[in-house]
């Protein structure tokens, strides 16, 4: 039987192709939107700053900083699941020196939010979970929350046309 | 056409909004349930890095700040408004480098709720770029 890889190359890899994944837009960067993993799942994690404010008087979030949040969030945990398998067999190989062509990313064909509460001036997070996934298309619905777990400030669903393999 | 006071207080609750600020947005009309708003094309709102095609989410934050600004100069409205949800329906990539242009109308206003409608161009004013509709909140009426 071939020995388990040491857990420390699964993870190098697994960060790698994270960070080649995330870093690649820079959207994200600006708004500042970072990845927690564990194993296969991922956590936006959106650090507060006063350049996301929408309405100063509050202060709160600007809707339309939450809405790009959440739509992130689906875009990058619906890319990661789709190169999931190709990242564990290698056959992805990231450059952590950046040098990686980047496979393309899915494209937004709607996009609809809820607010539920307004966004505090505090950090916020978001978990997507994808509802279905065919060969073209993807359908996926994304959770916000920013103290407490059960207390969402945001939800979404969000259609996506997936990338042809090249 | 707007006359210019209002467009001096509609400049002035952009300019005080942090965010769309930031994006460099400008709103160049506001009155009676709509407005108008541009956002110029910055490196920083790609979304797609080997097209240079800015960001779903950049079209989100201009969208949301137009609905906004359309609920907020509607007579009924005497206060300010909060989102209630948006979607936002993506026609076509916006063609890099060009400037995005929003116009937002609210087509229906009850004691409690705008219902608003917006849509975004690039300089092709002919294919829209994105549709958005959405419910915001209505303040401040007896």
């Amino acid at each position: 039987m071939k020995r388990p890889e040491p857990v420390q190359v699964v993870k190098q890899r697994r960060d790698a192709a994270l960070r080649a994944l995330v870093d690649g837009v820079p959207y994200i960067q600006y708004l500042g939107v970072t990845f927690d993993r564990r194993g296969d799942e991922l956590t936006g994690v959106l650090p507060f700053d006063e350049k996301l404010i929408g309405n100063p008087l509050l202060p709160a979030l600007h809707g339309g900083v939450t809405a790009a949040f959440m739509e992130m969030t689906a875009v990058i945990t619906l890319s990661w699941s789709y190169l999931w398998e190709d990242i564990e067999s290698g056959s992805l190989d990231f450059d952590p020196g950046g040098g990686t062509r980047m496979p393309r990313l899915p494209k937004t064909v709607d996009f609809s939010v809820d607010y539920l509460r307004s966004g505090l001036p505090r950090d916020a997070y978001a978990r997507a979970r994808i509802n279905r996934s065919g060969r073209r298309y993807a359908s996926v619905h994304v959770e916000g929350w920013q103290d407490n777990r059960d207390r969402l400030f945001a939800q979404a669903t969000g259609h996506f046309v997936m990338p042809q393999r090249r | 056409m707007t006359d210019p006071d209002k467009l001096k207080l509609a400049r002035q609750f952009i300019e005080a909004i942090p965010h769309s600020r930031d994006l460099g947005m400008e709103l160049t009309e506001m009155d009676d349930g709509v407005a108008v708003i541009t956002m110029p094309y910055d490196e920083k709102l790609i979304g797609d890095p080997e097209t240079g095609v800015i960001s779903g989410g950049a079209v989100s934050a201009l969208m949301d700040t137009c609905c906004g600004a359309a609920v907020m100069s509607h007579p009924k409205n005497l206060a300010g408004t909060a989102t209630l949800d948006l979607r936002i329906d993506y026609m076509r990539a916006a063609t890099p480098g060009q400037q995005i242009t929003t116009r937002a109308t609210c087509y229906h206003v009850t004691r409690s709720v705008a219902f608003v409608r917006a849509t975004a161009y690039d300089e092709d004013a002919q294919n829209p770029v994105a549709t958005a509709t959405g419910a915001f909140t209505v303040e401040g009426s007896a």
